[in-house]
């Protein structure tokens, strides 16, 4: 077991440089999540344009695995359409439980946070911007 | 006489058995949970393989002599905390489920709407959410007294919020998340003269610090035997006997009556009134064996050896250019817990990178948010110290710490 495993180039490059980090002028979905055990938290702000996530910005506090998840997680969605973004939260479930997950090659930025899960105490974190957004993809709906 | 901490190491097989990356445990989490001397382990074993037996029930040997060991261990506590009498030792689960108890016991059955009871702002859950509890339930009314700038009990504030509408004052012995001592024998004399009782949290301070609950005079005491060596799923409520009588019970079941009919019963007398159910046989003898060893040891020689070690830490990491402190700076009326922040680094990270040397902290909260809402933060890490710490895990934390940075350098939050 390497700290490497944790702290991948793409993590620490996400945890140092976050895309998609602030609040937007508008937005028409806004998720809050907080993780009890550490006080992290995070607020993501959607839009959804015909069926499209055509945006997703991030802020909060946190750690580099909560807040790199985040960043890694805007990139992956924008752009997809609903179904889409379903997968890529179950894709990333998969990846975080330590499962095969055959799509997840081509998702190499997501991909890099296999390493947690030899790190058990941090897979919340990196769990947390994923299933705060859960219920605004799944949902489909406007809050 | 300074402890021979090779000789301590060696007497706890956790360090023998916990290396990992080919690195020795540094285990600065005693805050949460001590480890454990082999004669505790062997204590607990061999009750199970030679003297196994229930307590206060059986004519039978076994049980005899379970008894007669399971009670010696109440008069150990009992002077080990300088208590009148055994009969005022109850045994609980921990130190969580003292405080519920007084909270519930006391609280119930002798306060009213609109009393009063003061906290500290450094206390833990346990001491927040039991007296909520009590105030969902009947309406009392809590009062916090502030810190001071530098981090310590505030006796002024404290002076100002007393009066006669408080009825408990429940303060913790030692801040498990700065260190911080109140001086607990002023604010039992503050508070009895307003005619307030006085439940002192002793989770952190019995165990590096014992007590002496007769010259302190506080009415209430909790603490737990597996911060102290000793097992889990064992603590202890200190009460003064006159209290214990006028509270209401506990739990109800075996043990705590003295008679049962269908339609009602009486209870026992102390402390089995708060004792109901087979008890943590096993648990509590190597609870009594703890105490032993750290008679044996010496509290003075703890105190005297945590004592050095505050000085250095405090020395270190207040050179160490990157590290924030949280709690007071200086080594009196202050254990050795130190919740600190380094650079810009979350303390989830530091955690996990220090983890990697195989150094045990904690990372989070310390079931204290209130506190970290003070603290204006949202977690810190945290070392805190033992009489099995050296001063070389003093020096392997502040290096690996340093070390740690190039993993996640040019951090810019
Ligand atoms: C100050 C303080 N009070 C109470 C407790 C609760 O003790 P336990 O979890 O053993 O019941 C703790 C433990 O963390 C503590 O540090």
């Amino acid at each position: 077991m390497q700290l490497d495993d944790l702290y991948r180039e793409v993590i620490v490059d996400h945890y140092n440089h976050p895309r998609n980090y602030g609040k937007p002028e508008k937005w028409d979905i806004l998720v809050e999540g907080k993780n009890p055990v550490c006080g992290d938290e995070i607020k993501i702000y959607i839009s959804v344009k015909d069926d499209i996530v055509s945006d997703v910005h991030f802020e909060g506090k946190g750690c580099s695995i909560s807040i790199a998840s985040a960043s890694v997680m805007t990139e992956s969605l924008i752009g997809k359409n609903l179904d889409e973004a379903k997968l890529a939260l179950s894709d990333f479930n998969q990846i975080l439980r330590g499962e095969a997950c055959e799509r997840c090659e081509e998702l190499s930025d997501t991909a890099a946070f296999q390493g947690v899960t030899k790190f058990p105490v941090r897979i919340k974190c990196a769990l947390l911007p994923w299933k705060t957004i859960e219920s605004a993809i799944n949902g489909n709906g406007k809050s | 006489m300074p402890l021979d901490i090779e000789k301590i190491k060696s007497d706890f097989p956790i360090f023998r058995n916990a290396h990992r990356n080919n690195k020795p445990l540094v285990y600065l989490d005693s805050a949460a949970t001590a480890h454990k001397p082999q004669c505790v382990i062997d204590a607990e074993s061999r009750f199970y393989s030679e003297d196994y037996g229930t307590v206060r029930r059986g004519i039978y040997f076994l049980s005899a002599m379970a008894t007669e060991k399971y009670e010696s261990v109440r008069k150990q506590i009992a002077e080990f905390i300088q208590a009148g009498s055994p009969a005022e030792i109850v045994y609980t689960r921990g130190a969580t489920e003292s405080i519920n108890l007084v909270a519930r016991c006391y609280g119930e059955s002798q306060l009213k709407a609109g009393d009063e009871i003061i906290l500290s702002e450094f206390e833990h859950h346990s001491n927040i959410v039991p007296w909520l509890m009590l105030r969902d339930r009947i309406g009392v009314k809590l009062v916090y007294v502030r810190s001071t700038r530098d981090w310590r009990f505030d006796m002024d504030d404290y002076a100002d919020k007393l009066s006669e509408r408080t009825k408990i004052v429940s303060i913790t012995g030692m801040s498990n998340v700065l260190g911080t001592m109140p001086d607990l024998k002023a604010i039992t004399a503050l508070a009895h003269a307003k005619g307030a009782k006085v439940h002192i949290d002793g989770a952190q301070l019995v165990p590096h610090m014992g007590i002496n609950v007769k010259f302190l005079d506080c009415d209430f005491l909790s603490f737990s035997s597996h911060k102290m060596l000793g097992p889990t799923g064992v603590g202890v409520l200190y009460m003064k006997r006159e209290l214990g009588d006028i509270m209401s019970p506990w739990q109800g079941g075996g043990d705590m009556i003295e008679y049962v009919q269908f339609d009602g019963f009486t209870t026992n007398e102390l402390p089995y009134k708060f004792e109901a159910g087979t008890p943590n046989m096993a648990g509590v003898i190597g609870f009594g064996k703890a105490i032993e060893y750290i008679n044996s040891v010496g509290l003075i020689n703890i105190m005297m050896h945590e004592r050095e070690t505050t000085e250095y830490v405090l020395r270190r990491m207040l050179e160490t250019e990157g590290i924030q402190l949280y709690g007071p700076t200086t080594a009196e009326n202050r254990g050795s817990v130190f919740s600190f922040n380094y650079k810009d680094l979350h303390s989830h990270d530091i955690g996990s990178m220090l983890d990697f040397n195989n150094i045990a902290i904690r990372a989070g909260h310390h079931c204290a948010q209130p506190l970290m809402g003070k603290l204006g933060v949202i977690s810190t890490a945290r070392a805190s110290f033992y009489l099995y710490n050296s001063k070389e895990d003093v020096n392997i934390l502040i290096d690996a710490l340093q070390q740690s940075e190039r993993f996640l350098k040019n951090a810019v939050r």
